[in-house]
């Protein structure tokens, strides 16, 4: 089970690092084997470095990130990720299935029943070995490159994959197939965290989700509380302007703002049902929510 | 009838041959029609875009005409096509975020560019174009850098419709953008062409949810052909076109999960543009492929402005 503990992230910018901009702020959630968490924001609400921090890419400058029952060194064999762009993932000059092999070398792993070993991970991810193995990444499609480096963390004792955007440079026919592959691990008992900007994606394939605005967790619980009775503002306003086949915007009604007054201010006072938490998108400072008093508005850019 | 475009075909000149990426495309496009554009990567779409403003280097105008207001458009001339650009065609580019200059300010590149194209400078007429897509004046005292994503994508849609033009072509304008300012941007095109600033838009995109949004009809191609063109709600409650439909079926939405509904994609891949198969392309990965498959299909209308290319529709 991967935890993160009140994780937060400052980074330092400007000319001389003079300034501080914190990304991440008190955002605590756990990964559970056979579960897969997606995580949601818009660009700047810190869902990359979470999960960049979750693969000790980053170090978090608050809090911990643990998995649990591992030895620190091993942590790299059993947390793997992949990302947005398949084809910048590869080097274009080496043919694709070297990716394996520098799995095999980077980890001293033994050489013996290698190839096999190898054709079982691309099985897994529903490819043919035959048509991958020996081909430059540009003889290969979006979809298969993609799917060649899940079945390159799974050569490791992989239990939980981050797949941040994964599927966002994909087209259409094919990215389903590689979500539809995310449920697959699932069902096998590795932990997915997967970090996307599209709703309508994470809903599909999510157990759980985790809402973010400007670094915090503003609405996080079962994905289907949460898309089924979203509380916080932001949530609701960020569903309603997802484009969705079969209904347009212009036939919606009007949503009334909801009037009533915030009631997410104190920080772990926001749970509204056992599973199903909803917090200030302000970290509960008062000072800095524009309309403390009554509903958090939040400004959509 | 504003655009017409007959049997259209524009080849990618490489190393190892032409890739026929636009193979005989015909359609009309009405008056305030807002037309969305369809397909995977490598379908051709962005290719259309183009051809209908400006040819690159490596693209060569093999046959077809395009009519644009009854006026035929030199498309294969460079320099005569300037005489059109921008004033009856106009583009909004896919990657706006890099379209703008980033040593000038705004106000002085728009300043400079109407211009150079021999067009009066109106700033009162800009100021109101940029309250109408939601921008404050100070935008145009500002470099591109400080912008936000959003902000140059908006500013570039106001540019490139600011001489009015007849056809706006948008490629790609929301992909790179967050579900919000998609919307702003996606209902800001829709009031383009409400207030008569476009008489009509072609908008290129590989998102069928968004275009359904604002277009009136869908235009679908695949491998250099067109597939399918209907109005908006007939493409997505009864396409007819079986990659039509597998595209619609393979698209997840709010509301469906994975543990109840499993979606599924296309399996195989498009065919290569350089030497495509003959007959219908979508044959090899098409469920419903018959022997009459291996002739290609015309491109028919079938009802009131909803055309297939597929023998079992017709």
């Amino acid at each position: 089970m991967l935890k993160l503990d009140k994780v937060g992230k400052t980074y330092r910018i400007g000319a001389f690092g003079g300034q501080e901009l914190r990304a991440v702020h008190d955002v605590s959630f756990q990964v559970n084997p056979g579960e897969v968490v997606s995580l949601i924001g818009e660009s700047g609400s810190g869902k990359s470095t979470i999960g960049k921090m979750v693969l000790r890419l980053l170090p978090p400058s608050a809090g911990a990130i643990t998995l649990d029952g591992t030895p620190e060194a091993d942590y790299y064999r059993h947390v793997q990720g992949v990302f947005q762009d398949p084809f910048s993932s590869y080097n274009p000059i080496f043919k694709a299935d070297r990716v394996f092999e520098m799995v095999r070398q980077g980890f001293g792993l033994p050489s013996q029943d290698w190839r096999e070993k190898v054709e079982a991970a691309l099985r897994s991810v529903r490819l043919d070995p035959g048509a991958v193995l020996g081909k430059y990444p540009h003889q290969l499609s979006g979809g298969q490159l993609q799917r060649m480096l899940i079945a390159r963390a799974l050569l490791l004792e992989l239990k939980v994959l981050v797949a941040d955007e994964i599927i966002s440079m994909l087209d259409a026919s094919t990215r389903i197939d590689v979500l539809n592959l995310l449920g697959e691990l699932r069902e096998r008992g590795l932990g997915i965290l997967f970090i996307t900007h599209d709703l309508s994606l994470g809903n599909y394939v999510s157990d759980r989700t985790v809402v973010l605005y400007k670094g915090r967790m503003v609405e996080t619980g079962r994905t289907d509380r949460v898309f089924g009775d979203p509380r916080h503002p932001y949530t609701r306003r960020l569903l309603a302007s997802v484009p969705q086949l079969h209904r347009k915007w212009s036939e919606e009604e009007e949503q009334p703002e909801p009037e009533a007054e915030c009631l997410f201010h104190a920080p772990g006072e926001g749970w509204v049902e056992p599973d199903h938490f909803v917090g200030c998108a302000f970290g509960g400072e008062q000072d800095e929510c524009p309309r403390a008093a009554e509903a958090v508005v939040i400004p959509l850019r | 009838m504003t655009l017409k475009v007959d049997d259209l075909r524009v080849y990618y000149r490489t190393l190892r041959g032409e890739v026929k990426a636009l193979d005989g495309v015909s359609f009309t496009l009405a008056d305030g029609e807002i037309m969305g554009l369809a397909g995977e990567s490598g379908c051709g779409k962005s290719t259309l875009g183009k051809s209908l403003i400006r040819l690159d280097q490596r693209m060569k105008h093999v046959g077809g005409s395009v009519e644009l207001d009854g006026q035929v458009l030199p498309i294969a001339d460079d320099r005569r096509m300037n005489a059109h650009r921008f004033f009856e065609v106009s583009l909004i580019p896919q990657y706006s975020m890099s379209a703008l200059n980033p040593t000038r300010k705004i106000g002085r590149m728009i300043e400079e560019l109407l211009r150079s194209r021999g067009a009066p400078f109106d700033r009162k007429e800009l100021e109101r174009r940029l309250h109408l897509v939601g921008l404050s004046t100070d935008v145009l005292d500002r470099y591109p850098i400080e912008l936000s994503g959003g902000m140059k994508q908006r500013t570039v849609m106001v540019i490139s419709t600011l001489l009015d033009p007849s056809l706006l072509i948008a490629d790609e304008v929301t992909s790179a953008l967050d579900v919000s300012s998609q919307r702003a941007v996606a209902q800001t095109l829709l009031e383009f062409r409400d207030r008569h600033l476009v008489k009509s838009m072609i908008v290129v995109t590989h998102d069928l949810s968004l275009v359904y949004q604002i277009a009136d009809t869908i235009m679908v191609m695949y491998a250099g052909k067109l597939a399918e063109k209907a109005p908006a709600k007939t493409i997505v409650n009864a396409p007819r076109h079986p990659y039509t439909q597998a595209l619609i079926n393979s698209l997840p939405e709010v509301g469906v999960r994975y543990s109840e509904r499993r979606l599924q994609g296309i399996p195989g891949s498009p065919p290569s543009l350089l030497n495509p198969p003959k007959g219908c392309r979508f044959r090899d990965r098409c469920p419903l492929a018959f022997d009459k498959c291996e002739t290609e299909p015309p491109f028919t209308e079938i009802a009131q402005g909803h055309s297939v290319a597929c023998w079992k529709a017709i």
